[in-house]
């Protein structure tokens, strides 16, 4: 009930924030870095692909190819100390975040030797030394694990931001909206990072949302929003260096919309008759990896021999993680229950 | 032991409070947190007082979204918290059985041993205050159900007093479901009342023909049964189950193969409950020591009545349990 002489309040559209105009040519060795661990994400999961063809990767697998410049922006500006919790279409996160390849190549063949141990897959992906916490699968169902991360850090004054990436498909998930709420009004140390690839699987933004502006929506929780051009890496870092500069300066919770586009389908079993051929390919044209290596060409930041040895790099750490995989070994099925419970010191 | 130890009179709700007072104090990391624990004093009274205590950091009111306060449990639990997270009613829990499920129960296994969830969570269970279908229903079998979580149900006053501590020294999720008509039991507790085992059953009260198993709610309702029982000659044990997950299969099988009858109280609706499973245990271990089929006792299979005539109908009383007894011993033949 609205107060007496009170009218009820709209979220002012002009509170969101404007995205950042371009930003300033980076250092030739910060450019080198960023194109290289896009192009590690792309021939990841291109390997992944022909991996899946292949059968020795199996279930669900959800590829990145032409989000990476989201992953490999925003996670720019964390620390060592800081948390990630990811979704479902994590390989590059954690690419990113430095877990090595060729556990997390082990880990979608289901191999001991992988970072989850195989008990995961490519769904669910965790690190305890990087401080990943998943790879989760039900979405949405993340964000208040992220909450709680960052409520530990905050009750214990320790200076630590927890990096929340979800979907635009979360946003209508109970969770996404009790999570705004909570993080906002306990003030907590959580960057918001919703990568809005405009489809929850087949289903379009606009097909799903009465209010299609995301940023609005994190706003009416007296939360700092603004969006980012997610097919922009610089775009991306900047964005993201933003909201955890706020994020650390104690003021509570950051939202940053990631506006980016899945090339592939959502995952192996999807033939795609929700979108048009010609839209996928519009979109192409604006290939973080391609994109950003015409912007560093222009420059003369990037040429031919960059290109060439980033790709052997990426090449032979690729080709060694997939060796990696293949000589790990099968969790005997005589372990099947360990970790159920934790193991006791002496039991 | 010389003397016996001094008691206090004490409620339920006074020694599940002493608990919490105790984590509180004890344990620096241990926050408490949930619908109206703090100013309200808790929504069954619980936590009244702690707020004064403690401070709105460590007694921390929420809003109701039980899904964002459980998932920010399991979240400060893996930031090195131990946080004791409240639920209203175990009704209101299925808004947050996602993260309960999907999270607390499998975040360890599916991180391959890498994250462990020190959490606690504490709800109201149970029918017997007329609060109807959304308010009273007993579903600790379903998360009793679940690998991963452990699920005690504290019956007794000395229960109710000592097993918050064991259960936040337990590296994994632990819900304790305090059935809300023990609330306002009153009895002697030792004065210097502690923490407890939370793996074992308890022999309540020791007889010779007949095992009684319940848990919660229904252990008072099964000693009253047994005395009733004992009137009329028959000598019943009475099993209370505690720790509803990992059951302790060899308390109930032990007692079985001595009595050599069965019949198990759960306020639980009989079809798919923790009353099947415990029938089905003793039919694997103890099949050729019974001496009449195993009886159940359990909640009508409806959803929970207002009314208090119906609602005593729809829960296992002391008159159906002797009655279930009586068919027993009549197998003899």
């Amino acid at each position: 009930m609205t107060p007496p002489g009170k009218e009820p309040r709209r979220v002012d559209r002009d509170r969101v924030a404007a995205a950042p105009a371009t930003a300033a040519a980076p250092e030739r060795q910060h450019a080198l870095n960023l194109m290289r661990e896009m192009l590690r994400i792309r021939r990841f999961e291109e390997k992944c692909a022909e991996l899946y063809s292949a059968a020795k990767i199996r279930g669900f697998l959800h590829l990145y190819i032409g989000e990476e410049a989201v992953a490999v922006g925003a996670i720019q500006p964390l620390e060592s100390d800081d948390a990630i919790v990811a979704t479902y279409r994590e390989h590059g996160h954690a690419l990113v975040r430095g877990i090595s390849a060729a556990s997390i190549m082990a880990e979608l063949y289901g191999k001991r030797e992988g970072c989850s141990r195989g008990r995961g897959g490519s769904m669910h992906i965790f690190d305890a030394a990087t401080r990943f916490y998943g790879g989760n699968a039900i979405v949405g169902g993340g964000l208040p694990l992220a909450v709680g991360l960052a409520l530990a850090d905050k009750m214990n004054r320790r200076p630590r931001v927890t990096a929340c990436f979800f979907g635009e498909g979360a946003v209508a998930e109970g969770e996404f909206h009790e999570s705004m709420n909570l993080a906002a009004l306990w003030k907590l140390p959580v960057a918001f990072f919703c990568e809005n690839n405009l489809y929850a699987m087949g289903t379009a933004l606009k097909r799903s949302e009465s209010e299609t502006d995301l940023c609005l929506k994190a706003s009416s929780y007296e939360i700092p929003a603004w969006p980012a051009d997610g097919m922009d890496v610089l775009a991306c870092e900047d964005a993201a260096r933003r909201a955890l500069l706020a994020v650390r300066a104690g003021d509570g919770p950051c939202f940053v919309e990631f506006r980016t586009y899945r090339f592939r389908a959502h995952s192996m079993y999807d033939p795609q008759l929700y979108r048009a051929k010609e839209e996928v390919e519009e979109w192409k044209k604006r290939d973080p990896l391609v994109i950003f290596e015409a912007f560093l060409r222009e420059r003369s930041l990037f040429d031919d021999d960059d290109l060439k040895r980033l790709e052997e790099e990426v090449g032979a750490e690729l080709a060694q993680a997939v060796e990696f995989a293949e000589a790990g070994t099968w969790e005997p099925a005589a372990e099947l229950t360990r970790f159920v419970y934790s193991e006791r010191a002496g039991g | 032991m010389t003397a016996a130890p001094n008691t206090v009179r004490i409620t339920y709700r006074e020694a599940m409070r002493q608990a919490l007072r105790e984590a509180l104090q004890r344990d620096p990391r241990v926050f408490l947190m949930g619908e109206d624990v703090g100013r309200y004093g808790g929504c069954f009274a619980v936590s009244k007082g702690l707020l004064d205590e403690f401070g709105p950091e460590r007694i921390r009111d929420t809003p109701l979204s039980e899904s964002a306060f459980v998932g920010a449990g399991i979240g400060a639990a893996m930031g090195g918290m131990r946080p004791i997270v409240e639920i209203m009613t175990v009704n209101f829990s299925l808004l947050a059985l996602d993260q309960i499920v999907n999270n607390a129960a499998a975040i360890l296994y599916m991180s391959g041993g890498q994250f462990n969830i020190p959490l606690v969570i504490r709800m109201t269970t149970g029918a017997g205050r007329q609060l109807a279908a959304q308010h009273s229903h007993s579903l600790e079998g379903w998360f009793a159900h679940i690998p991963g979580l452990r699920i005690l149900a504290p019956a007794t006053l000395a229960d109710a007093r000592g097993m918050l501590w064991t259960a936040l020294q337990d590296p994994d999720p632990v819900l304790i479901f305090e059935n809300g008509a023990l609330y306002n039991m009153e009895g002697e507790l030792a004065a210097d009342a502690g923490a407890v085992d939370i793996d074992r059953a308890a022999i309540r009260r020791a007889g010779t023909d007949v095992s009684l198993i319940a848990y919660g709610g229904s252990l008072g309702k099964a000693l009253e049964a047994a005395e009733a029982l004992a009137a009329a000659g028959v000598n019943a044990e009475v099993v209370d189950l505690r720790t509803l997950r990992p059951l302790d299969s060899a308390t109930i099988i032990d007692s079985v193969t001595r009595t050599h009858r069965a019949a198990i109280i759960d306020e639980g609706w009989r079809s798919g409950s923790l009353a099947a499973e415990i029938s089905a245990r003793i039919l694997e271990s103890a099949f050729y020591e019974l001496d009449a089929p195993v009886a159940r006792v359990c909640g009508a299979e409806a959803p929970m009545p207002y009314a208090k005539h119906l609602e005593d109908a729809a829960t296992p009383q002391p008159a159906a349990i002797v009655d279930a007894v009586r068919g027993m011993m009549a197998e003899r033949g």
